[in-house]
């Protein structure tokens, strides 16, 4: 191949030819000029040497996220993040938008019926035998979701300054479905809980970890 | 206290790293400053005869008498089950201790917490004997 410099400085293709070699011609409307046209310009004997991508689209939408092995129904798990970072906690069941609907119960640990998402849970391998354990027949996803927050006082400026101590957000309390549907499964999970001894201090405790204890190393 | 713990034939060693970790093995040979020959005897627990670095392996308390430099294998089995090997070591507070990280590894989530209940009761329990014999 023959030098592209002649001397120092003095390049051999001039600034026009080497805009030919290039291609650059091609690319200079890169995004409005589609590869299609370039390639039959001259009956499709020759291909462009620069590839010109048009736009992509999209994919087909995510899925919902596939549950992992060691999750099945009863399992005890140990969330990782949210105002219940550290409970252990029973999976009930997947929601049709894959989050794991789990409960505490409520009555030993505080966490009610609740949604949480499989990549913030430790799965152990304990499982409590939940079979039979059916949830209300009005039951839906839509129920356990967590309600909007309102603005208090409206928008106005005065009500902004009024309430910025407290807080400009306030979270209604859960609907009486809600907490309804959350004693019903929690009375029928207990009742399972209680036939294994130790389970219900388990459940209680939150988990932690010591000094020399590496969660890699750990079974669950 | 007297340092008798030597590096010797007939020495039974632990083997602490590699595929074959946590197995027991005899000194057959000593081929220099860093490694030795041993065997497990292979009919018993399946160490075949190797080079090993001092470094893999842990001397135990247990000696084998009269191994002699490159004894077959036949033979040092016959000097193992003599002696006795296995049952000493197993005995030991040693291989105790070993097997019992090695249970307490095995122990998922609830079986820690059910431990840690179960200790405490019995430290619980130690603690009221132990004010009791002190009044």
């Amino acid at each position: 191949m023959a030098k592209n410099v002649l001397v120092k400085g003095v390049p051999r293709h001039s600034k026009s030819s080497q805009y030919r070699r290039k291609g650059l011609q091609y690319i200079k409307n890169k995004t409005t000029t589609p590869k299609k046209s370039i390639v039959n310009k001259n009956g499709g004997k020759w291909y462009s040497t620069v590839d010109i991508s048009g736009r992509k689209l999209a994919k087909k939408g995510r899925g919902t996220a596939v549950l992992r092995k060691s999750i099945t129904k009863g399992t005890v798990l140990i969330l990782l993040a949210g105002r219940h970072v550290g409970k252990r906690v029973i999976f009930l069941k997947q929601l049709p938008s894959g989050l794991l609907l789990v409960t505490g119960p409520y009555h030993i640990n505080g966490v009610p019926l609740r949604r949480v998402d499989q990549a913030y849970v430790i799965a152990t391998s304990t499982k409590v035998d939940l079979k039979g354990v059916s949830l209300p027949d009005d039951f839906s996803e839509e129920l356990v979701c967590r309600p909007k927050a309102k603005t208090v006082g409206g928008k106005s400026e005065k009500a902004f300054f009024a309430t910025k101590k407290k807080g400009r957000h306030a979270f209604p309390k859960p609907t009486d479905a809600r907490i309804a549907a959350s004693k019903a499964v929690d009375a029928q999970v207990l009742e399972r809980v209680n036939k294994v001894p130790y389970l219900k201090e388990y459940l209680a405790r939150g988990f932690s970890l010591d000094n020399g204890d590496y969660p890699h190393l750990m079974q669950f | 206290m007297v340092f008798t713990r030597f590096v010797e034939l007939g020495r039974v060693v632990l083997i602490t790293y590699g595929p074959l970790e946590g197995k027991l093995a005899v000194i057959v040979n000593i081929i220099d400053q860093n490694k030795a020959l041993i065997d497990g005897p292979s009919t018993v627990n399946g160490v075949e005869r190797q080079a090993i670095s001092f470094k893999r392996i842990a001397l135990t308390d247990i000696v084998l008498p009269g191994v002699t430099p490159g004894m077959n294998v036949k033979s040092l089995t016959k000097k193992w089950e003599k002696a006795d090997a296995q049952a000493k070591w197993d005995a030991s507070s040693w291989a105790k201790r070993r097997a019992v990280r090695a249970a307490r590894a095995k122990l998922n989530d609830f079986d820690r917490f059910k431990l840690r209940k179960a200790r405490r009761k019995v430290a619980h329990a130690r603690h009221i004997a132990l004010k009791a014999a002190k009044a």
